[in-house]
């Protein structure tokens, strides 16, 4: 076969793949496009974060932390351990992409690693190609993008209502991506109640009141990921993941 | 805005390094099971704790993000794509405000 047409082939196959999570994330950035606008930042930083980040979760807590004019350390470090979660796709998808991809290919493609084209390219049968993984994140990349320059450039002229009603958006997402698999796990379900738990003690009770939100998010993630590998320890590799 | 630029360059760099250094440079297997687990369990209990109970301020009005929390969670336990829960979800909150 031809090389550049399979090439091309399997860059046509993955962005196909990502055309679902492109839309999916058009009214999530549009919140973030929103919410970072409403919050003072100029609608081209929301634009640029969205860009230089390309993720949900740590780029909302990240942007809410600059809002409320937090220092360096505390945004790195949430928005770093946030994004923990990446470490382990990253690694998951090192055993599954053709090995012959070189260290610069790896490390274009790696930028578009995200929960979602996550679980779609570990669904995938067989070796993974660099021009699959390109075709894939495509989409995704400029749906995110997009979407933050609509909510960012209209967020003036959008009623509040609808504006207000838009702030779940992101947390809607979030329950889409952990309930399926709750639901076949046991102990994922489990992880995400002790995880929830911690979160909310350390929210509600006083004695905790000295500790920032973002810090109760790193505090709820590694009890609750900690308690969860030590009581239902994953011997197969990767079976939570396949199930999603 | 130096401030911001910064934060947000700060911020990406945390993004892509822990996508890019385990597939660039690590090779070899992890062999602590507790570790793997761990790191599988990771992303269900940050997503977890980054939901609830923030969700619910995620409005400004307790009632309708209820709702749209109850038809997320109906939407998700369908199975249904990530646009459908946020469009769902969001249809959810904006209509049962225009009642509450």
């Amino acid at each position: 076969m031809n090389r550049g047409q399979s090439k091309m082939n399997d860059f046509v196959y993955g962005f196909r793949k990502g055309i679902p999570i492109l839309l999916g994330y058009i009214p999530v950035a549009f919140t973030f496009g929103l919410m970072a606008v409403s919050g003072g930042l100029p609608p081209l930083m929301a634009v640029f974060i969205s860009l230089s980040n390309l993720t949900s979760a740590g780029q909302f807590a990240g942007t809410n932390l600059i809002i409320q004019s937090a220092g360096y350390l505390e945004i790195a470090l949430t928005t770093f351990v946030i994004n923990i979660r990446y470490m382990l796709m990253s690694l998951s998808l090192s055993q599954k992409i053709d090995p012959k991809i070189t260290l610069c290919q790896r490390l274009i493609f790696g930028f578009g690693i995200t929960d979602e084209t996550f679980s779609v390219a570990s669904m995938e049968k067989g070796r993974l190609s660099y021009f699959y993984m390109l075709g894939l994140i495509a989409g995704p990349i400029f749906g995110w993008s997009f979407g933050t320059a609509l909510g960012a450039f209209t967020s003036s002229a959008l009623p509040e209502s609808l504006s207000n009603a838009m702030g779940i958006a992101l947390f809607a997402m979030f329950i889409a991506i952990i309930v399926p698999p709750a639901k076949k796990s046991k102990p994922v379900l489990m992880i995400v109640l002790i995880s929830v738990a911690i979160n909310l003690a350390l929210k509600y009770i006083p004695i905790f009141s000295f500790i920032s939100s973002g810090f109760g998010i790193i505090i709820s993630t590694i009890l609750g990921a900690g308690i969860g590998a030590a009581i239902w320890p994953v011997k197969e590799e990767n079976t939570i993941l396949k199930e999603e | 805005m130096p401030y911001a630029f910064i934060a947000a360059l700060l911020m990406a760099l945390v993004t892509y390094l822990p996508r890019v250094l385990p597939i660039a440079a690590f090779r070899k297997e992890i062999k602590s099971t507790y570790i793997k687990s761990f790191l599988q369990y990771v992303p269900y209990a940050v997503l977890g704790a980054l939901t609830f109970p923030d969700i619910i301020n995620s409005t400004n009005n307790y009632s309708t993000a209820m709702f749209g929390t109850a038809v997320a969670l109906i939407l998700a336990y369908m199975e249904k794509s990530l646009f459908v829960v946020a469009l769902g979800a969001i249809l959810t909150v904006y209509v049962t405000g225009l009642f509450l």
